[in-house]
């Protein structure tokens, strides 16, 4: 356990120097880190302060909100399929920033894309909790999730068919893939504290969704209170997700894979697999981004279309493997 | 010593009375059997006693605080549930979760209480197996290790017996035999007349909802309340070997 987490650490830590040394200007990676910590005011420093470092924690945060938030609603729902956002936190926070840049709010004011879209994603929420309702089960939590994402799904496709302005329509959709270029140290401020908030809830859940493991009835007469962990994960969730959602748009799968691939090596235990699923994640779309760099440096690949890219066939590899377990 | 006092216990499920006016109590040393067919309340009685679903009436454990009520008494679903390919010691060490503080680690004395459960389930050398993968009746000595874990003052069990080999069932109504000779109380739901006879100290006898016998095996398994409850007539005795009670044929 103590070596999961130690390698996982490692990596991370790895993969995040490797973002932070690799760019199109040739500097070695010694000089642009000292450039970072030392600061000369110089254009490296800025380089290194204002587009390497934001890019490279918001991967690390991003990931491990996923990881995160994938773990404890696989959890929750006793089901390795289940997804963040499942709830339909992801699809309303993406349906905010739509309407942000469709109505030219993302354009005139500072960071209105960003807030929308974690107002769009509270609305979600919000509608999910009502829908639910207040003693609902672990199925009413997930019928009302898959209609709000549809709601939220088909209302963005309403925006896209309606859109007068091809340019609006062609940023939609680059928005909608997901990214982490071009963004600054405000985009870290204004996700850091929902994330940390968020993240706090969902690794507070360790020991109930430990109960959950033999059933509702048992996890509640185990003194585990199912109503105070439902709302805990949904909210925990949405602060996580919708604050990943508006500083990088949507990026899929990583909530999906990276707690399935992890859960051999914790036991399967659905506690220990919430931090090790954030490490994971954290690794996962810091070596993502790092890809999407390397791999087509003058065109632009999106980070959400890569992990979907790699991520789909590492699910169906998975789904093989569990296929021949059964058998 | 009361560890269970149920009042005049209704529960309505869809607009049905599934429970209807029950009331009894579970002293220490007690092995009840909560005997009744299927359908007659016995599961919907148990949770409304631990307060998991909503009731009118009393009880004494449902109005107890969760963390207090987990310390006083364990309840074991009849849904066999284990959601993740788990180690056996692990799953038995959830039933330690109720004697826990906020974010502490299993002490020794929990480790103890796993190690006992285990050995008195004749699972010590199952600890590092997958629990999904054992088959259905050693995932039920399982989990009946995992609400042993718990060592609460009283034990509510659905079926535990249903899935096991006649030898495990034996020894698991002699385990729940010992918990009541060391000054615990359990109370078992069964459709095993013949073992509910032979073991249990006292049976609750439920018929739609309704308590219709309270009392001594040989009290509440009398030829009429078989007749009228189960349909069944039998054949009860008592031997050198202990009672023995062998259902016969179905009423016409």
């Amino acid at each position: 356990m103590a070596r999961l987490a130690i390698g996982l650490s490692v990596v991370v830590l790895t993969l995040f120097l490797a973002a932070l040394t690799l760019g199109p200007a040739p500097i070695g990676p010694g000089e642009s880190l000292r450039a970072l910590v030392v600061g000369d005011a110089g254009p490296l420093s800025l380089v290194m302060r204002e587009i390497r470092l934001p890019r490279a924690l918001l991967a690390i945060m991003v990931g491990a909100s996923l990881g995160l938030a994938g773990a404890a609603m696989q959890g929750y729902l006793r089901n390795p399929l289940a997804d963040p956002g499942l709830i339909g936190v992801s699809g309303s926070a993406a349906l905010g920033a739509v309407l942000a840049i469709q109505t030219g709010i993302a354009a005139t004011v500072p960071l209105g894309l960003p807030f929308m879209a974690l107002a769009g994603a509270l609305v979600g929420v919000g509608l999910v909790l009502t829908l639910a309702g207040p003693r609902g089960s672990s199925l009413t939590l997930i019928l009302a999730g898959i209609a709000i994402s549809a709601l939220a799904g088909a209302l963005t496709s309403l925006v896209l068919n309606l859109s007068p302005n091809p340019f609006a329509a062609n940023e939609i959709v680059f928005w909608m893939m997901g990214s982490l270029a071009d963004r600054s140290m405000v985009h870290v401020a204004l996700a850091l504290p929902l994330m940390l908030l968020g993240g706090l809830m969902l690794a507070s859940l360790g020991r109930g969704l430990n109960a959950l493991t033999l059933g509702e009835d048992a996890a509640e007469a185990m003194g585990i209170g199912l109503m105070r962990l439902r709302l805990v994960l949904v909210f925990g969730t949405a602060a996580v997700v919708g604050a990943a959602t508006a500083v990088a748009g949507v990026v899929g799968f990583v909530g999906l894979v990276v707690p399935h691939i992890l859960r051999g090596f914790v036991g399967a235990r659905p506690g220990a697999l919430l931090w090790a699923s954030a490490l994971g994640g954290a690794a996962m779309v810091l070596a993502a981004d790092i890809a999407v760099r390397v791999v087509l440096p003058d065109r632009d690949l999106k980070l959400g279309v890569l992990t979907a890219l790699v991520g789909a066939p590492l699910f169906l590899h998975l789904i093989y493997r569990t296929r021949r377990e059964m058998a | 010593m009361s560890l269970l006092n149920v009042r005049d216990l209704n529960v309505r499920l869809r607009g049905r009375l599934a429970v209807d006016g029950v009331g009894f109590e579970i002293g220490a040393g007690e092995l009840v059997g909560l005997i009744g067919p299927n359908g007659s309340g016995k599961t919907t009685l148990m949770r409304a006693a631990l307060g998991l679903v909503l009731f009118q009436g009393e009880s004494s454990l449902a109005a107890l605080p969760a963390r207090a009520r987990a310390q006083a008494a364990a309840w074991l679903p009849q849904a066999r549930e284990i959601a993740w390919p788990v180690d056996v010691e692990t799953l038995v060490t959830l039933g330690r979760i109720p004697h826990l503080g906020a974010g502490q680690r299993p002490r020794d004395a929990d480790r103890a209480a796993v190690d006992r459960a285990l050995a008195t389930m004749d699972l010590e050398g199952f600890r590092a197996r997958t629990a999904t993968r054992l088959s259905g009746g050693e995932q039920a000595r399982v989990l009946i290790a995992r609400a042993l874990a718990q060592e609460t003052p009283l034990l509510l069990a659905d079926e535990p017996i249903a899935a096991l080999d006649p030898g495990h069932q034996i020894a698991t109504m002699r385990t729940f035999e010992g918990i009541a000779a060391r000054g615990q109380a359990a109370l078992v739901s069964l459709h095993d007349l013949g073992l509910a006879a032979r073991h249990c100290t006292r049976l609750l006898l439920l018929s739609a909802g309704r308590l219709v016998a309270d009392g001594a095996p040989w009290e509440v398994l009398t030829e009429d309340r078989l007749r009228e409850v189960f349909g069944i007539t039998a054949h009860f005795a008592e031997t050198a070997d202990g009672p023995v009670f062998q259902p016969l044929a179905v009423v016409e």
